[in-house]
């Protein structure tokens, strides 16, 4: 695929541009759904996305296709350079300086070349065991929507106009189960997952499926509260939701234009001191590792928060130069454009054990599940719809639901006086169990 | 690409080979043994972004995506390939693929195919919006810039342009072939301003099924552009929404986002057919106020959420969901539709080629009432008067619903007073609806930027609703 790229790369200053870079993924998909014990979905894909982005002096512009054919590509120069000669020069615009460039490619052991042979039948069988054990783990699991395995294998090429060229392949596998349980004409839905570059680190589909069934059953009587401000703590999964939320608002792109309020907070306290944050793409087989970023820049591991103290954004080039900072090499491709984006983000874990931190809360409220967009990045006003348990004298005593936690993001930061012990990598952003001093919970 | 392509049958045979002929062989292909019903979707679309920002147009990209995606069906198991390359032997391995899964025989079947006239003509242009002069777009984008900086407070301003024209050509298991070239178009205005050390942000925009004229027509980029100056601008005056139970008035238009959350979702025929819905089995009864009739209508000329045909070839239409307070109708695709013994509605909808359709909405809104809207707020003694929305999310099992207010007040003895930042709506989706008291004679549609997601697919819809008033909601905000 390097030479698919190089020739690109080639056809591009032939027509004017003075530098260039070109990406392109190749991918595979396939998924099986099952419901209720019969197969419901199978499918079955496969994409290639290719793109080009070129500087005409200072100006920028880029193009992508799904069609490799040889007319296709030329349009695609076509329409690159042609979009930028009208776009406006900008004085910071360019790729990394070519001393910045990885110079080799670690191997990150990203691929898991046997996992995907499997046959439809294996997988739909492995699907079905998952729902089965939801479905058998308690009488009040009446329903289900289904259980679903997929898996994806993709490669990725990546060069430059000045010298650069890197590719690498991945493998990635999920399992999701999502039943409904019901009592009294009451129904309540939750889901449990295990996701992994290698089909062999997946959780055994009835470990699964059991997981799923207990998080589904304890939301059975769910009730409103009274409105009240509360300490608040967050179960893993919802406090990775933060950390991403913050990392949003450590970004680049962000930041210099301004959309952030983490702007100019580089070195200040931005958390209480049980927060440290850190991005990490270097962690073999890790979901979110890679072995360069989107601009050809070795990946690594990057503090973002030292004990409460803002100790990085995260840059690209482009966005660097603005701050006037260099790449934290964040940047990120995606078949269509540049972005940025973290790798494996984690909130680093604490001393207390989960359970300490609920124990130590007399009136309050549990976390489990947020929704709604009620999040501004340019002021930190917070304000998400939230599914949880009430916490009563240490233990959680019935589950709620229909209420908002808010708060300001700089402050529900400040405020985090409890770090749980139980991090786990599960997902491309992870964190332990986070206790908040205070926030508002509105309910009646 | 040229402005109007009147014949997608001629442009996937011209392009790819896709003549009659072939398309039969396809389709006969994924409609063997005990298949019961197959459909192909050929895909092809172009799209341009151009985003102003700091003053000048520095993003400016092209995209082409092409494809094809082959369904089979055999009771509730639905076999579903896709390739992004549509040459003949991918299609016919597609084709294969989606049949084996669906059924394991290896007979195979023939179908004549025929093709047929659109049913409606909705949003055929002389120029799409893709293919109108890129000059004048970046000029448009210059003024709003201009316009938006004439208040020294705002310090920044980001102003895009996406525009789309999709060419779709859907062959079903009868052999009907129907095609489709659909523009859209969208401009969206976000700006930063700052007073006394605090800083927000302020969005307007606007768009549908329309050539790039229509931002220019009637003052609308002006408008998009002082709204988004206004929006920011009322957020540095807000104060912290009041936390609780409150009556709430919703005002005209974007709103209608309460019907799409609280409703909508719960009324699409999988949920329904699966029995996930809270609304499940309440056919025939009363799930709202008396006052309350709300339509899912694809067929509205140049909405966003419009369409001339879902993406399974049914032609849309106006579905009336809830008529004086009473469930009377659910959205279907194909599959649902034949699974529950229902005819389809023209709601099978896909993002893309890369995904099978399922049941979901087009422009979804509550007919007008009889109420003066000034005389609903001067009805309410406290409570929250929201005008602006930004996103909504709902759990269809139990209900549950949140969006969040960009713009709101207070309502404090009949009269609209203090702005407040930061309130999200909670609520339950069946009781809602009961609690409308009040509905204004003032039915809006939105601007048209409407993006709803489901199982990971996004696609364009439309709300709308009167000014309405209901009897509790909670509202989610920092002020005790």
């Amino acid at each position: 695929m390097t030479d698919l790229l190089q020739d690109l790369l080639r056809r591009a200053r032939a027509r004017g541009a003075t530098e260039a870079d070109a990406f392109v993924v190749k991918q595979r998909h396939a998924s099986v759904q099952v419901r209720l014990g019969q197969p419901e979905a199978v499918a079955h894909a496969r994409e290639q996305r290719l793109s080009l982005r070129v500087f005409v002096g200072k100006a920028a512009a880029s193009a992508s296709t799904s069609d490799l054919s040889a007319g296709s590509l030329e349009r695609l120069v076509d329409e690159a350079t042609g979009l930028a000669r009208l776009t406006a020069a900008d004085p910071l615009a360019g790729l990394p300086d070519p001393g910045d460039l990885s110079t080799g490619i670690p191997a990150l052991d990203l691929c898991d070349p046997d996992g995907h042979a499997v046959t439809v039948e294996e997988k739909l069988a492995l699907a079905t065991r998952a729902e089965a054990a939801a479905l058998e783990a308690d009488p009040r699991i009446t329903n289900s929507e289904g259980a679903e395995l997929f898996d994806r294998q993709a490669e990725y090429a990546y060069a430059t106009s000045h010298g650069f060229a890197g590719t690498y392949q991945t493998s990635s596998f999920s399992l999701t189960v999502s039943p409904i349980a019901a009592v009294n004409g009451e129904m309540q839905r939750d889901s449990w997952y295990t996701l992994a570059r290698k089909r062999a680190r997946l959780e055994p589909p009835e470990q699964v499926g059991r997981t799923a069934a207990r998080r589904a059953v304890r939301r059975l009587g769910a009730r409103k509260v009274r409105t009240a401000e509360v300490p608040v703590i967050f179960d893993p999964d919802n406090a990775a939701s933060l950390v991403r939320t913050l990392a949003g608002a450590a970004s680049g792109p962000a930041l210099y234009r301004g959309a952030s309020f983490l702007l100019n907070r580089v070195g200040k306290r931005i958390a209480s001191s049980a927060v440290t944050i850190v991005d990490d793409g270097t962690l073999p087989a890790a979901l979110g590792s890679r072995p360069f970023d989107g601009e050809g820049l070795p990946i690594r591991r990057t503090v973002l928060v030292q004990e409460g103290v803002l100790e990085s954004y995260l840059l690209d080039t482009y966005s660097g130069k603005k701050l006037g900072l260099p790449s934290t090499h964040h940047a990120a491709r995606d078949g269509s454009g540049i972005s940025v984006a973290t790798t494996n983000l984690y909130l680093a874990p604490g001393p207390a054990a989960p359970e300490e931190l609920i124990a130590s809360v007399k009136k309050g409220f549990y976390v489990t599940e947020l929704i709604g967009f009620g999040v501004n990045l340019v002021t930190g006003d917070y304000s998400r719809g939230a599914v949880g348990f009430w916490i009563e004298d240490g233990q959680l005593a019935y589950p709620v639901e229909e209420v908002t936690v808010a708060g300001n993001l700089l402050e529900i930061f400040r405020a985090i006086d409890g770090v749980g012990s139980d991090l786990v990598l599960r997902n491309r952003t992870s964190a332990p169990t986070v206790r908040v001093a205070r926030m508002v919970v509105a309910g009646d | 690409m040229t402005g109007g392509i009147a014949h997608p049958e001629r442009f996937f045979a011209d392009r790819f080979g896709l003549i009659p002929s072939r398309l039969e062989r396809l389709l006969g292909s994924a409609l063997a043994g005990r298949v019961e019903d197959a459909d192909l979707y050929l895909e092809y679309r172009v799209n341009e972004e151009l985003v102003l920002e700091e003053g000048a147009v520095k993003t400016a990209s092209r995209h082409v995506s092409q494809g094809a995606g082959v369904r089979a069906q055999s009771g509730e198991r639905t076999g579903y390939a896709h390739t992004d390359d549509l040459a003949l032997p991918n299609l016919e391995e597609a084709a294969r693929q989606a049949r084996a899964i669906a059924d394991r025989s290896s007979s195979s079947a023939v179908v004549a195919v025929r093709s047929g006239p659109r049913p409606h003509d909705l949003y055929s242009l002389e120029l799409s919006p893709v293919a109108a002069d890129l000059s004048g777009k970046l000029d448009l984008l210059r003024r709003i810039d201009r316009a938006a900086r004439a208040d020294p407070r705002v310090r920044q301003v980001i102003a895009s342009l996406w525009s789309e024209e999709q060419i779709t050509l859907i062959a079903q298991a009868s052999g009907w072939i129907v095609g489709d070239v659909r523009p859209l178009t969208r401009l969206n205005v976000t700006v930063i301003a700052e007073e006394h050390g605090k800083r927000e942000v302020g969005h307007h925009g606007g768009g549908g099924r329309v050539p790039f004229d229509f931002f220019i027509e009637e003052g609308r980029w002006e408008r998009y552009s002082s709204e988004a100056v206004r929006q920011a601008l009322l957020k540095l005056t807000a104060v912290d929404a009041p936390a609780g139970t409150f009556t709430v008035v919703l005002g005209p238009g974007w709103p209608g986002i309460l019907l799409h959350e609280a409703v909508g979702h719960g009324l699409e025929g999988d949920f329904n057919r699966k029995k996930l819905s809270a609304f499940s089995g309440r056919m025939g009864q009363k799930v709202a106020s008396e006052l309350v009739t709300v339509v899912d209508d694809g067929t509205l000329p140049n909405r966003r959420g419009s369409l001339n045909m879902d993406d399974e070839g049914t032609p849309t239409r106006r579905n009336v969901l809830i008529e004086h307070g009473v469930l009377v109708g659910y959205m279907q695709d194909r599959l649902n539709a034949r699974l529950m013994g229902m005819a389809a509605t023209g709601n099978g909808r896909r993002e893309s080629f890369a995904y099978p359709p399922m049941p979901r909405m087009t422009n979804t809104f509550m007919l007008a009432g009889q109420d003066d809207p000034a005389e609903i707020i001067r009805s309410v003694a406290y409570g929250l008067y929201a005008v602006a929305f930004g996103g909504g999310q709902v759990d269809i099992t139990n209900g549950k619903f949140v969006f969040s207010a960009s713009e709101a007040y207070l309502i404090e003895g009949g009269r609209v007073t203090a702005p407040v930042k930061g309130a999200t709506l909670v609520g339950n989706g069946p009781e809602v609806l009961t609690r409308v008291s009040r509905v204004g004679h003032d039915l809006k549609l939105d601007e048209g930027v409407g993006t709803c997601g489901k199982d990971g697919q996004s696609v364009p819809v439309g709300v709308g609703l009167p000014t309405i008033r209901v009897d509790g909601i909670t509202v989610g905000g920092t002020d005790v």
